[in-house]
């Protein structure tokens, strides 16, 4: 019951700060939704796209990117969590949660969990808006996306916290928006598919292809259509995984890189 | 009887640099213990230890008889600490602060209600519980800090030089409210300072920490009477004459 309340304790927070930070809110859907009402309708008239699963006939630019956006959406959201949790230490308030008597791993898992409900929060109002524009995701593809966004969550939230594991100083965040965050968003399948990243080059295709979080997008795809995509699963849950996993370590009392920043 | 904190030849190096050399105290329960030393003599760094935030790598660290490597959960819970930082979320409310503390510790709505109201009460902001910490001046962000420290009804409450940056009057209402924990509540407290004249020399037990090792340790007067001096601050001014 103790570890149910903790884990409650974490999310309520994290909502609170959330729900208090409007700008945070407003920043996360804009993003996202000029990408769609810009950059696609702009595309729709100049980039075809052929059939491929889970589509079953020709569909618009603007239909093919939401997958996508979603993940800028989660991937967004990582970054902000990994952020606060920097600025946290740098603050001190990490070591309230830190001195917490429940295990360490659990206390990290559940920071990511608490960052999960709240990018789900933003990826649903980012679809409500989508919605509105243009209504073409079946309407059970919006809970069947679920177990979508918590996997990606947990692959996306996992690189957060590792990544906030080894920023030393809240001044280097800048630089890992520069090198992991665009690299990752680019080099993947969010905005092309991957034959059409192949037709304009070979190394760039097999770099996306390498990339998990083109793997998390078409989970997020398939799931929106109510199908698994086995392969997309599989590294999402496996890189998730190992990610959390690593950053567990970094925050380990014993071996982790948070004993010299605290 | 069980000492509530006992630390066994702690050491610990920041890279090549050793912050801690073998050192070894006692808290025992429901006693005042001053840890003193200047700025840079290892405080923080032991107080990081004793909280677990890290391991050391030599000695161990008991709490009531518990190790808290091996059984860190069980010996955590049963301390409260202080940062030398502040650590309060400043865009939460008082209350608010104080109920994720209570849920970090596995309290449920209507037990950690009970006691955000007693603390409280006792730490005199009981009208300030819906403010944000933000608002707070430093001597009542402080309270707020002990009161959340006290969420969970500790055994031994680890204090890091809790009056920086206090005016002397809240300082002293600070150390006094302490004092009184320690003397109603049964409360051990660990109280690292630099300032000497936080301290009864009658009443209080001094650990004396400089360049990482205990030069002294034992109640205020008797380590005073053992270094030939009757003024504290002879002994603080230069702990490297008192034998080790």
């Amino acid at each position: 019951m103790k570890w149910l309340i903790c884990l409650y304790g974490i999310i309520w927070r994290e909502l609170l700060r959330f729900f208090s930070q409007r700008s945070r809110f407003f920043g996360a859907l804009v993003r996202p939704l000029i990408w769609l009402l810009v950059f696609a309708t702009g595309f729709r008239a100049a980039l075809g796209l052929a059939i491929v699963p889970p589509y079953e006939t020709y569909i618009p630019y603007s239909i093919y990117i939401v997958p996508g956006l979603v993940g800028m959406v989660q991937l967004f959201n990582a970054m902000q969590s990994s952020l606060s949790m920097v600025y946290d230490r740098e603050m001190g308030s990490m070591r309230a949660l830190l001195t917490s008597p429940l295990p360490r791993w659990y206390l990290i898992s559940c920071k990511l969990l608490a960052g999960i409900v709240v990018s789900i929060l933003q990826v649903y109002a980012f679809l409500g808006i989508a919605w509105a524009f243009d209504d073409a995701i079946p309407t059970l593809g919006y809970v069947t996306v679920l177990p979508a966004l918590i996997a990606n969550g947990v692959l996306l939230g996992g690189l957060g916290l590792l990544l906030s594991s080894l920023i030393r100083q809240l001044e280097n965040f800048a630089g890992v928006m520069n090198f992991v965050v665009f690299p990752v968003f680019f080099l993947s399948t969010a905005l092309y598919p991957l034959w059409k990243i192949r037709e304009g080059s070979d190394l760039l295709a097999d770099i996306c292809a390498l990339n998990p979080f083109t793997y998390g997008v078409e989970l997020v795809r398939f799931a929106f259509y109510g199908q698994l995509d086995p392969v997309s699963a599989a590294v999402v849950v496996v890189a998730g995984a190992v990610l959390l996993g690593c950053a567990i370590v970094g925050y380990s009392p014993s071996r982790g890189l948070i004993r010299r920043k605290t | 009887m069980t000492p509530a904190l006992e630390v066994s030849g702690v050491s610990y190096r920041f890279g090549e640099r050793l912050a801690l050399d073998s050192v070894s105290f006692t808290v025992e329960v429901a006693t005042f213990t001053a840890l003193l030393g200047p700025n840079g003599a290892g405080k923080t760094t032991l107080f990081a230890l004793a909280s677990r935030l890290f391991d050391c790598s030599e000695g161990t660290i008991r709490i009531f008889g518990g190790d808290l490597r091996r059984h860190p959960g069980a010996a955590l819970a049963r301390l409260g600490v202080v940062f030398q930082d502040q650590t309060l979320d400043l865009d939460l409310t008082v209350v608010q602060n104080l109920r994720y503390a209570a849920a970090l510790h596995g309290l449920g709505h209507r037990d950690a209600a009970r006691r955000i109201e007693r603390e409280l009460s006792r730490l005199g902001l009981a009208e300030r519980r819906n403010e944000k910490a933000r608002r707070l001046n430093g001597g009542h962000r402080r309270r707020i800090e002990i009161a959340r420290a006290l969420m969970h009804e500790p055994a031994l409450l680890l204090l890091d030089e809790p009056t920086v940056g206090l005016d002397v009057p809240t300082r002293r209402d600070l150390i006094d409210q302490v004092h009184r924990l320690c003397r109603d509540d049964g409360i051990a407290v660990l109280w690292a300072t630099h300032l000497v004249d936080e301290l009864d020399p009658v009443l209080d037990r001094i650990v004396l920490l400089h360049r990482g090792q205990v030069r002294a340790q034992g109640r205020a007067d008797e380590v005073l009477a053992a270094a030939g001096t009757a003024d504290l601050r002879c002994l603080f001014d230069d702990p490297a004459t008192v034998a080790p």
